[in-house]
């Protein structure tokens, strides 16, 4: 209408090759479906997030001085919730993987649109259910819902919490079920199974996963439906039942799930150490093997949950010798990420101090697994704090870290432009020192005997408890900067060129943002995947014509 | 230069009438074809593992407490059991002869084998119906008013229940999704909108009936033929 | 791309063999199981051996996988290792907790 807009000067992309609400609520672009999700995903975060807020607070004394204990179950069961089925678990793979993997296997998109659309409709369904539960009072039973106190005796909402889950988790199968196809399908000519960069055998690793955990979790949560809703008992003794099914049965999907947040987590990890040692990553084969082996292996180590239940404590003998194997494939690439940066020229931007975050935290997270897969420590640490911290430890020190790296890696490929990268220098060593503060201390805490779900605690604690809360908000802030650089960089940041980082891969190989069909012609591969020599010639082609 | 053959391939094939649209994204017919099928198979799978909790609570069950699910599946009646899986067996077979059907072009033929695929499914589920009315009457539907006569075992026996209504329920139910599945496809078919070249839903669609026919060929002799000899209740 | 030959379309003959066979068996296993064979297990062994047998069947023929691609193949494979392995895997739990002769052990 106005003169004010001037006309559009930048190539047609993704982001404005058609305006409006509705080209966006219906679009079957990867890359918009990825924006959906990446907007849903934050809010969520920004949830689950604040009830992590009020626990800290209310743990920073003693007493239970800010709610009851009633609201308090509440509190950390809508964490960990929202936190894990709402974001953890489509985090990477429905942003940033919905997003690259076309981009990076020189597709034009996934192989079924419609479906990967529909996925995001079905997540935000979920997710209406986990909101209605928020707001009309919550449920007590921790994200575990263990039977049969979430059967028969929860006065929370556990029904609709478990509809929730169980339809969140056909989003997510439909993710898997897309990932797959494509993968196995839509690659352009030339790029083999082994040319795929690390990012696609993670996810391709994860969407196995997906695929063959989801529905034993969906089924169990269907199963615990009609338990608490009509009284057909599966698991409540009283009905004839054994609540140790119930925890197998959840265990199965549940702790694969782990591997679900944290393997797209390293897939980021591994194209991140690459590009900013401009080399190639140590053992590529064992990288992508080791995604292959966690998922296969991950699959089998879910009764070291079981310890002090009822299990027997043969099959527990069984589930730890396999927990300890699980170590192994994380272990390669751990060490391989390490043999990458070594001799390389590396560049310390912000998404590389996440990854190297990442590596020492999720180290530390890794090895203190194996102190609760050891039987009889386990008895000891079960539902302390000991065990809080070492998931943290997993799950935000790896799999935030992660995401963050990631999202700082390809954000210029995203929306086109770059963030302040002295703000997200910051940002990154604020995160990685706020996590370290607020988790180090559980580790105490928990060794010394406090135990998970309390909101009053004996006042010896409260030092490493004010500690904790103490770092809670520096990590806090950690979150925060990025959310305001990240906002305003997509107006305001420089163009970012399509390829800032002196990165391989074919994402990088096109504009930023990307054209609506991702390439102007479809790539044809004819090198191994982290070929650096080869990203000189074409950068200096792209100088040349350009 | 690869490229280019294959937008010229693309928009031979676009021009082809007989092979249905192919989708912006996709090079070639055939991409399209394998993407649906391995997709199809994808989704069978994750189908398995979702009946794989309740197979796993049938057998953890089953061994623990064998009276209890001897008795309780002796009140199953094992002839009109042994008859429905005949009708679900025939369904499956015009299914299998509708996609042979579409692989013909044979428009009329196509239509007539689906349409007896949905009044086999129908029969199974009327067939079902009945009994579970017959379960209601006897209050034999676990919860808070079950009761079941001449059964062994008070505190076990509503598992058997619980799991036959569970894994039937969750077996109708996708017997019942089918059917709206199977109604569309009756209404394109009929239009004429498949043709010997492509008939991809036809397909896929049939993995699934199948596929429900073969959690049905477990049911059966997992719910209705355990004990019918007595030997454990004597 | 008229040089491929992707699709094999199965003779009828076969589809009606295999019904007949899925038919017979069905009523089979029906009339066996009111037969005492010496042992309840031996009944439980043989019951689920014709399901077995009926579901290849369905697999193979109907769902066309004898004459399918190698990743068919192999997705199902994979489908009945991984629900065998879930339901075995629980089973080491179920077979051994009486084993140490504690209660909850």
């Amino acid at each position: 209408m106005t003169t004010a807009t001037p006309p559009v000067k930048e190539p047609k992309n993704y982001l404005n090759a058609e305006h409006g609400l509705r080209s966006w609520l219906l679009t079957q672009d990867h890359k918009r479906i990825a924006i959906l999700y990446l907007i849903a995903v934050s809010a969520f975060f920004v949830v689950g997030g604040l009830m992590a807020v009020l626990i800290r607070l209310e743990l920073a004394t003693p007493a239970g001085d800010l709610m009851d204990s009633n609201t308090y179950n509440k509190v950390f069961t809508m964490h960990g919730v929202i936190m894990i089925f709402f974001f953890l678990i489509p985090s990477i793979p429905a942003i940033l993987g919905n997003f690259l993997l076309p981009l990076m296997i020189g597709a034009k998109d996934l192989a079924f649109p419609r479906i990967n659309l529909i996925s995001w409709y079905v997540y935000m369904l979920g997710g209406t259910f986990g909101v209605i539960v928020l707001l009309s009072g919550g449920v007590d039973t921790g994200w575990t819902f263990y039977t049969p106190f979430s059967s028969s005796y929860s006065n929370g909402y556990v029904v609709l919490t478990a509809l929730a889950a169980f339809i969140n988790g056909f989003s997510s199968i439909l993710t898997g079920l897309n990932f797959i196809v494509t993968v196995h399908r839509m690659r352009a000519p030339g790029l083999t199974w082994f040319r795929l960069p690390l990012f696609v055998w993670a996810h391709y690793s994860t969407s196995v996963i997906m695929i063959l955990g989801t529905p034993v979790i969906a089924v169990t949560l269907f199963l615990l439906m009609l338990e608490r809703g009509l009284h057909i008992g599966f698991f409540d003794p009283a009905y004839g039942g054994d609540p140790v099914l119930f925890q197998h049965l959840f265990w199965f999907y549940s702790h694969p799930a782990v591997y679900i947040m944290i393997l797209p987590s390293m897939g980021v990890i591994s194209e991140v150490i690459s590009t900013f040692s401009s080399k190639k990553p140590f053992g590529y084969t064992f990288i992508a093997f080791s995604s292959v082996a966690i998922a296969v292996f991950g699959f089998l180590v879910w009764g070291h949950h079981l310890y002090v239940s009822s299990q027997s404590a043969y099959a527990g003998m069984v589930f730890s010798i396999l927990s300890y194997i699980v170590a192994i494939p994380s272990a390669i690439k751990v060490f391989n990420w390490a043999a990458t940066m070594y001799k390389g020229s590396v560049r310390l931007e912000a998404p590389m101090l996440y990854a190297i975050g990442f590596i020492g935290l999720f180290t530390v997270g890794g090895l203190t697994g194996l102190f609760l897969a050891a039987m009889g420590l386990d008895v000891h640490l079960t539902d302390t704090y000991f065990v809080i911290a070492h998931f943290h430890y997993v799950m935000v020190g790896g799999a935030i870290m992660g995401y963050q790296a990631g999202i700082h890696f390809w954000w210029p490929k995203i929306v086109g432009r770059m963030y302040p990268r002295a703000w997200a220098t910051v940002a990154a060593i604020l995160t990685f020192v706020g996590f370290n503060l607020t988790f180090f201390p559980q580790f105490i805490l928990g060794y010394l005997g406090m135990p998970r779900r309390y909101h009053v605690y004996p006042p010896e604690f409260q030092v490493f408890n004010v500690l904790s809360s103490a770092g809670a908000s520096v990590l806090g802030l950690g979150y925060l900067i990025p959310a305001i650089y990240l906002i305003w960089s997509i107006k305001n940041g420089e163009p970012a060129g399509a390829n800032p980082w002196g990165a391989t891969g074919l994402e990088w190989q096109t504009s930023s943002p990307p054209p609506t069909e991702n390439f102007e012609v479809t790539p044809v591969v004819t090198t191994e995947a982290y070929d650096y020599t080869a990203l000189t010639l074409t950068t200096q082609e792209v100088t040349h014509v350009g | 230069m690869a490229s280019h053959t294959a937008v010229a391939t693309k928009a031979a094939a676009h021009s082809h009438p007989g092979y249905g649209e192919l989708r912006h994204h996709f090079e070639s017919h055939e991409q399209q074809k394998d993407s649906a099928t391995i997709g199809m198979w994808v989704f069978l799978l994750t189908e398995l593992m979702f009946f794989g909790g309740l197979f796993l609570a049938y057998f953890i069950y089953r061994q623990w407490y064998p009276e209890a699910f001897a008795s309780a599946s002796n009140k199953t009646d094992l002839w009109l059991g042994a008859f429905n899986t005949t009708v679900l067996i025939c369904s499956s077979l015009t299914m299998a002869l509708a996609v042979h059907a579409a692989s013909k072009g044979k428009r009329i033929l196509l239509v007539g084998f689906l349409v007896a695929t949905l009044l086999l499914g129908g029969a199974f589920l009327g067939v079902k119906a009945y009994e579970y009315h017959d379960k209601w009457v006897h209050h034999e539907i676990p919860g808070d008013h079950f009761e079941c006569e001449g059964c062994h075992d008070e505190v076990h026996t509503p598992l058997f229940f619980a799991l036959y209504f569970g894994m039937t329920g969750l077996h109708a139910s996708h017997m019942i999704i089918g059917f709206g599945v199977l109604l569309v496809l009756i209404w394109q078919a009929w239009s004429g909108k498949f043709t010997e070249k492509w008939y991809t839903p036809i397909e896929m669609f049939g993995l699934y009936w199948h596929f429900v026919d073969i959690v049905w060929i477990f049911l059966f002799p997992l719910l209705y033929l355990i004990d019918r000899t007595g030997r454990s209740l004597l | 791309m008229a040089a491929h030959e992707e699709h094999h379309v199965v003779p009828k003959s076969v589809y009606f063999a295999v019904f007949t066979a899925l038919i017979v068996l069905t009523w089979v296993t029906a009339w066996i199981s009111t037969k005492d064979l010496g042992s309840s297990s031996l009944n439980v062994a043989v019951a689920l051996s014709i399901a077995v047998f009926k579901a290849s069947l369905v697999v193979l023929f109907f769902m066309h996988v004898k004459y399918g691609t190698k990743l068919t193949k192999m997705i199902v494979g994979i489908g009945i290792v991984w629900l065998l392995m879930l339901l075995f895997i629980v089973m080491i739990d179920f077979w051994t907790r009486t084993w140490m002769g504690v209660a909850g052990r």
